[in-house]
């Protein structure tokens, strides 16, 4: 069980952050200290990739959280891709579908982010 | 993407029993080998990603907040109605019990994992013991 972490080249200053694997207690101080890199460099408009990710449990969903926070006290904001159905599920019933940008893919992410 | 698993041609009936480090890194274990048992009975696909979901974040809740407990007791008591999960930790400290959503614009973490087991399962009963750790009961009906 891991995750794995890739940090695209920007397009402008939006930065993609591709997921793949599973978040859970264990692996999500891995997609923390990642994002939280990004950010303590100034980078404040993400996209954060779940396409590859196969399952998420609370503790990811509060880095996710963690990390919005932190980017919106900038102005700037984290949008995410998601097509996994129990993943949606998810943010549906925690009713963080009302606080993510959530898209089917990356280029509808970033125009978002526009 | 709902597809009905088989069901063992000899019914489910029975108990298995887990013991895990109260650790994060057998989280995975924990979760794996319960969806293992669930899969035994007429769950669907997502259901059994529930009750997945639901262990997990019940093992979570025991390594974030009891104290001094080495291990995990996981029990799982499977039957035609469906499947029974005791999730059970030894350690000391309050353990949170009441879901807190995320229902406002305003990003919120703390209560996720509670929220998530008592939305996922059909009925959920703690017992805690301030000394001597907690169990949380947790029932999956079979749809029929």
């Amino acid at each position: 069980m891991d995750i794995k972490v890739n940090v695209r080249e920007p397009k402008g200053d939006t930065y993609v952050v591709d997921l793949s694997g599973e978040i859970d207690v264990y692996t999500s101080p891995k997609v923390k200290d990642a994002i939280g890199e990004l950010i303590d460099k100034g980078h404040y408009n993400l996209v954060i990739n779940l396409e590859n990710v196969r399952y998420i449990d609370s503790t990811g969903l509060g880095v996710l959280i963690g990390g919005l926070k932190r980017v919106r006290e900038h102005g700037g904001t984290v949008n995410l891709v998601c097509t996994n159905p129990q993943i949606k599920k998810i943010f549906d019933i925690t009713g963080l579908v009302k606080i993510f940008g959530i898209y089917d893919d990356v280029d509808a992410a970033m125009k978002a982010l526009v | 993407m709902n597809q009905p698993v088989t069901p063992h041609p000899h019914g489910a009936l029975g108990t298995v029993e887990l013991r895990i480090p109260c650790k994060a890194e057998w989280v995975a274990v924990a979760r794996l080998a319960v969806a293992a048992v669930a899969n035994r009975l007429n769950f669907s696909i997502e259901d059994i990603e529930d009750v997945k979901l639901a262990v997990a974040e019940a093992c979570t809740n025991c390594i974030q907040h009891s104290e001094g407990s080495d291990q995990i007791h996981i029990t799982c008591e499977t039957g035609p109605e469906g499947l029974t999960v005791r999730v059970r930790d030894f350690g000391r400290g309050p353990r949170p019990q009441k879901a807190a959503p995320s229902v406002s614009d305003e990003p919120h973490v703390g209560g996720l994992g509670v929220f998530l087991i008592r939305s996922l399962m059909d009925s959920v009963d703690y017992d805690v013991h301030p000394e001597n750790g907690t169990n949380l009961v947790m029932t999956k009906k079979v749809a029929h």
